[in-house]
């Protein structure tokens, strides 16, 4: 494989995440892509999703929350609302909202107020699936 | 001379200001600790955020888009950052000096100029001159988020769109370290282009044309507005940074300034003291030996 690409994610507070990486997976809002070095230059809006990005045969995970990704050929930029990695993800946060989500969708309500807790409950399912998988492959 | 009880008086109140410049410069460190992590954090997001942009605007049509266009007009809008609160040392006086030069070039080419004040106490100094008042925003720096940027950076990209300005400049104080800051004036309208950006232009972005996915018109549509709430947010972080920095060196200063006084005082008031015992004492001598 020819070199690595450095991955870079910057949310709001801060700069998460700068590393030369072999292979990153990003949730583009039209459905996931792959990068590889050497990549076109492309420019993706981003949906909730699962942010995956491989060092040698070691696969990290990342929660993803809308944001931009630009990717030239040396590089991808993920600009992020929220991002957290695996590890960091507070499960019982993530279950808590997770419920309280559920119960606000069966109670109904407001068009407004039905979109959000649609929001919040598929944030709190990506967060509780990916701190699961971390947790499966044990780091 | 001054009687003894007035210097009492005078060296007492000089260690209660003491007191509160010192309390102001404890409360102003503790403020700038946590403003310096917001606006050190945020500056690489709203640099990336810059790259991207300028990248964009040298390779799309930039009449596609209404945030992008370069009108030829005469209107300028300055937008000037100033703190709530006084006591900071040159931190307003130098926005409002930078501002005024400033407004007067942009008088000097020909151009129109409207004011926009983020900040008490620039409203209240622009109130008293002569230069027309768009909008102001007072009170946001004491519990600052990310609403407000999208606020005030709505309303400007509104009224750029609409025509209300053709080019806009902002004044602002930069976070440079705690104890310095610089008076910076930024154009945020119309976008330049990265070779224009300078230093901020990101490596790689020579040759090849990107891919857009959603299409390019939609992610315009949503990257762009974005961007500009972004660096309203960058450019309101640094300012209460500024502040906070700015505030705690004067603070400091006056504190030392309080402390020199009061040595001068203190002095004074012993000499004074011990002038007054002498004469007392010449006094009792006198007596006694009268009696002799």
């Amino acid at each position: 494989m020819a070199g690595k690409i450095l991955l870079e994610v910057v949310t709001p507070d801060k700069l998460l995440l700068s590393q030369q990486v072999d292979e990153v997976i990003a949730p583009g809002s039209e459905g996931e892509f792959g990068v590889l070095p050497g990549h076109c230059h492309f420019l993706s809006t981003l949906r909730i999703g699962e942010l995956r990005y491989r060092i040698g045969d070691q696969t990290n995970h990342m929660a993803v929350l809308w944001g931009y990704a630009e990717v030239t050929p040396t590089k991808v930029t993920i600009m992020a609302e929220i991002a957290e990695k695996a590890e960091d993800i507070d499960v019982e946060r993530a279950q808590a909202s997770f419920e309280k989500a559920e119960e606000r969708l069966k109670a109904g309500g407001l068009p407004s107020e039905v979109k959000e807790a649609e929001i919040s409950l598929e944030k709190a399912r990506l967060r509780k699936k990916i701190a699961d998988r971390a947790r499966k492959t044990g780091h | 001379m001054p009687s003894l009880q007035s210097l009492r008086r005078k060296i007492a109140a000089f260690k209660n200001t003491q007191k509160i410049t010192k309390a102001m410069k404890m409360v102003a460190a503790a403020k700038l600790k946590r403003s310096q992590d917001r606006i050190l954090a945020a500056r690489p997001y709203a640099l990336k955020m810059r790259g991207v942009l300028s990248n964009l605007s040298q390779r799309v049509n930039r009449a596609s888009h209404p945030l992008l266009q370069k009108r030829e007009g005469k209107k300028v809008e300055v937008l000037v950052i100033t703190s709530d609160r006084g006591l900071c040392g040159g931190f307003n006086g130098n926005i409002a000096r930078k501002t005024s030069e400033f407004v007067r070039e942009c008088e000097a080419r020909g151009m129109q100029v409207n004011l926009s004040i983020v900040g008490r106490k620039g409203r209240d100094y622009f109130r008293r001159r002569t230069w027309p008042i768009r909008q102001e925003w007072t009170g946001i720096f004491d519990k600052l988020t990310f609403e407000h940027a999208i606020d005030i950076g709505g309303d400007l990209t509104d009224h750029f769109v609409k025509g209300t300005f053709d080019e806009l400049h902002i004044v602002y104080n930069e976070f440079k370290s705690a104890i310095q800051q610089r008076v910076i004036v930024e154009k945020l309208f119309p976008v330049d282009t990265a070779a224009e950006f300078g230093a901020a232009q990101a490596e790689g972005t020579t040759g090849g044309s990107y891919f857009y996915e959603p299409d390019e018109a939609e992610l315009l549509n949503v990257f762009i507005p974005k961007h500009f709430q972004t660096q309203t947010f960058r450019i309101l972080l640094e300012s209460a940074a500024a502040e906070h920095g700015a505030r705690m060196a004067a603070m400091d200063g006056a504190t030392r300034n309080a402390g020199q006084l009061i040595k001068k005082v203190t002095l004074h008031y012993n000499k004074t003291r011990q002038t007054a015992i002498t004469k007392e004492l010449m006094d009792i001598v006198g007596g006694a030996e009268a009696l002799k």
